[in-house]
């Protein structure tokens, strides 16, 4: 048992150094942080990643992925969050591909696959119904078959950068008969069908990134049906896994808490910076202590994927702690931009309003509530480990 | 001992509530918000009217004459419905500051006029670097001739967009965080060398930084180099009433997610029979009973101006920040993807809640404020007091 790095690991930690260096420039970081051009702005990062080879690093490398070991990623991902820049955007490389790699056909892998890592498609995830959240296996959209179509009908919400998307990957119900697991069937529909509408839903984080999204008698190729109709629960659950893993965004949490640290240093009050006040520092560090910890749940849940294990419910305690540290440090930082925290800065500028990352703070505040909701909400994960973790 | 409101108290309360059901639901609230200024000027004719504006205003200057109780009372309704006039800004503090420190030909003046809805006035203390030290404040006042001339920069002002009178918070002598040395000032709003840049607070209300480049005053309101003692009354009292406006919004929180835990259903039954929700719906109940006891324990010891004044306050607004905090993110989270909406009034008593956390010191400078008071030794507690005061 040791965690040293390697000469190789070690000249592999400068080449991703200096890749970032040249790849991931402040314009650049501007482009995506900026509402109206973050699309381009994240299309045009994974187009460099995608050039330097590393769009899709858990891929199988027929695929266009690496074969990285899990200290590699480990430092890929370790230095890509210090250096402020974004993974790329989950819905298609990371979710939709990893049901497409493990049950599509040939032909789905060969039209899907390489334009997922060309970022020549917009995916988005069209699971979640009005009256299916935690309870997703209830979902009504129906698909109803028609010669070598399906005619899908029904709503589904909540759906991330559905107005940027030209694709959605979609759970349809084809069978009303059994267990409500049964009957439901995995679908890749092209947003630009006829009958698909989006409407925008306003959040609290004045950002959009949720959307309704109707279907109206739209038809979709029963070749754009995943595996087998029917047994689309099953193809889900699996892209659920990878969403899990994907929302514990460890090393950008250990980025964000060295960000307020230093932040807090600034911050002076009553003649003494932030970080020498007892009840900060034991805020601050009590956030530190549980994330050095979950560094290395994640790291021993990845050596065990690498050795071949299936990931399976200790995605859920990932997800769950990741969420939790995510919004520790969110609400911490509300807390050291004090009375801004609460001022909407709107279009004016940090100079005008009087403070640099007020803005910042609280969008992502906002929108970070929405982290122990999503994927899963907290809840549903406590349920699962509960039950088949723990066997309860 | 007795926790029952008078009859009068009980009425001003169902007037208020009566208001907020008739003028505050949710599109009302909406677009009472999107006004210029983030608020009704008709509301605000109507609270003249009911005589609302007069109730903490002594009698002989048309006041009602009302005491921390009665603030009390409004500021929770107020909290329940999540009204968005000013109250706090014109009636609480610019009205306060002047009743406690003006002249009486200063109140005998502006007071009235607060009272007949007349008049919009903010309390600008806060500057770029102060964070929650009010006492740290870099604006100076000069004297020039029989003129006081101010200059210097102060942010996050609430109401200050619509205010046409300020009280400013200027440094006449000192180092730039002592407690003595401040002067408040009166001065117009419309006043050659003042520049605002207004904007919304996540909660609708509108907030200004104003910046004095050479400003005269109109007049100072208590004693030169004394505005701390002026001060210090009225902001404590501003504080009582937040907390109970905080109440009120706690309180409303709770009925709407306790609502929605009955009748959101998931796995075909209400997810408010779940008991890993139960016990956390618990748990923002009693945090909200306890806001609730020691507000009113505030109150009292604020009545009689009692020993256990200041350290009640300083323990009601540490437990506010926190219960804000804990209410707030439970109503989000039980809400799921509904909570995250602007189609809900949820985030905007979060937000709320938030603000108030942030006002006039978070959870955690109170603590601080609390732990000097409680823990220094009995011959040293009376300093301390001054001290956190
Ligand atoms: C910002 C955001 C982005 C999203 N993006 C997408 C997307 O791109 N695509 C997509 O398909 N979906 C997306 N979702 C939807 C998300 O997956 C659902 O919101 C989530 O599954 C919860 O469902 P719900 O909102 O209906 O809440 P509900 O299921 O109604 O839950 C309400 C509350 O009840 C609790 N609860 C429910 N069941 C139980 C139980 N058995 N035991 C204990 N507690 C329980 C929940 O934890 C929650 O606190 C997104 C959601 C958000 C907020």
């Amino acid at each position: 048992m040791h965690t040293r790095l390697s000469e190789e690991d070690l000249a592999f930690q400068a080449e991703v150094r200096e890749f970032l260096g040249e790849a991931w420039t402040s314009e650049l970081a501007a482009t995506c942080g900026n509402k109206a051009t973050m699309k381009e702005g994240h299309e045009e990062w994974q187009r460099r990643l995608y050039k330097k080879g590393w769009m899709a690093p858990h891929w199988p490398v027929e695929h266009g992925g690496t074969d990285w070991t899990v200290t590699q990623s480990f430092i890929y991902n370790q230095e890509r969050a210090s250096a402020g820049a974004p993974e790329a955007i989950p819905f298609g490389v990371t979710m939709v591909a990893s049901v497409i790699i493990a049950y599509g056909n040939d032909e789905q892998k060969a039209k899907f696959l390489p334009r997922i890592l060309k970022s020549e498609d917009w995916w988005c995830q069209g699971y979640s119904e009005p009256g299916a959240g935690s309870d997703l296996a209830s979902l009504k959209t129906r698909a109803d078959l028609d010669g070598d179509e399906y005619v899908i009908n029904g709503s589904k919400i909540w759906t991330t950068y559905a107005q940027h998307a030209n694709w959605i990957f979609c759970l349809v119900r084809t069978d009303n008969s059994g267990r409500k697991q049964e009957g439901i069937t995995f679908l890749l529909i092209d947003m630009k069908s006829p009958g698909v509408t989006v409407r925008p839903i306003d959040t609290i984080d004045s950002f959009h990134h949720l959307n309704e999204v109707h279907f109206d008698n739209v038809r979709v190729p029963v070749a754009n049906r995943i595996g087998e109709e029917g047994k689309g629960w099953t193809y889900a659950k699996s892209l659920l896994v990878q969403e899990r893993l994907s929302i514990a965004e460890v090393a950008d949490s250990k980025r964000g808490l060295a960000r307020l640290r230093e932040e807090a240093r600034e911050e002076v009050n009553g003649g003494r910076s932030l970080l020498d006040d007892p009840l900060f520092a034991k805020r601050l560090t009590d956030i530190e202590i549980e994330l050095m910890a979950l560094e290395f749940t994640e790291l021993r849940a990845l050596a065990s994927i690498a050795e071949g294990k299936e990931p399976g419910p200790e995605s859920s305690l990932l997800k769950l702690q990741g969420t939790e540290i995510q919004q520790a440090i969110q609400e911490l930082r509300m807390d050291v931009a004090a009375y801004y925290s609460g001022t909407f800065q709107g279009d004016l500028s940090a100079q005008a309003l009087g403070h640099d990352y007020a803005g910042a703070a609280q969008q992502s505040y906002f929108r970070g509530r929405a982290s122990s909701i999503y994927g899963g909400s907290n809840e549903v994960q406590k349920n699962i480990t509960a039950k088949y973790v723990l066997g309860l | 001992m007795n926790f029952s409101l008078s009859e009068e108290q009980n009425q001003i309360r169902d007037s208020i509530a009566r208001f907020v059901q008739e003028n505050y639901a949710f599109d009302q609230r909406n677009a009472v918000v999107a006004q210029e200024h983030g608020f009704s000027a008709q509301h605000w004719q109507q609270f003249a009217e009911l005589g609302w504006l007069s109730i903490p205003f002594a009698e002989e200057h048309d006041g009602f004459g009302g005491g921390p109780v009665d603030t009390m009372v409004l500021m929770q309704e107020f909290g329940r419905g999540l009204v968005a006039e000013p109250y706090p800004a014109t009636v609480l503090l610019f009205g306060g500051l002047l009743q406690e420190g003006a002249s009486e030909a200063i109140k005998g003046e502006y007071i009235p006029k607060i009272i007949a809805g007349e008049l919009q006035g903010a309390f600008a203390y806060l500057e770029r670097q102060s964070r929650y030290v009010m006492t740290d404040i870099a604006t100076t006042a000069a004297k020039q001739g029989n003129d006081w001339v101010l200059n210097g920069e102060k942010t996050v002002v609430l109401n200050g967009g619509a205010a046409s009178k300020l009280i400013v918070a200027a440094r006449t002598a000192g180092e730039q965080a002592d407690e003595s040395g401040i002067t408040l000032f009166l001065v117009d709003a419309a006043s050659d060398g003042i520049e605002r840049t207004t904007y919304r607070m996540t909660d609708g209300q509108e907030a200004a930084n104003i910046t004095f480049n050479n400003v005269s005053a109109e007049a100072v309101i208590g004693s030169e180099g004394e505005g701390s003692t002026v001060m210090t009354p009225v902001v404590d009292a501003a504080k009582l009433a937040v907390c109970a406006n905080a109440l009120g919004a706690m309180e409303s929180l709770n009925a709407q997610t306790l609502e929605y835990c009955k009748t959101r259903e998931q796995f075909g039954v209400a997810i408010g029979s779940f008991q890993a929700l139960q016990h956390r719906m618990v748990d923002t109940f009693s945090a909200c009973e306890n806001v609730k006891s020691l507000l009113y324990r505030a109150v009292c010891a604020a009545q009689d101006n009692g020993e256990d004044a200041l350290r009640s306050l300083l323990a009601l607004k540490v437990m506010v920040g926190r219960a804000g905090k804990l209410i707030g993110g439970e109503a989000i989270q039980l809400h799921g993807g509904m909570g995250m909406t602007n189609e809900l009034s949820v985030g905007f008593y979060v937000k709320r809640l938030m603000i108030i956390n942030t006002l006039f010191g978070d959870a955690d400078y109170h603590q601080q404020l609390f732990a000097k008071l409680v823990n220094a030794p009995a011959e040293a507690a009376s300093a301390a007091k001054a001290e956190a005061a």
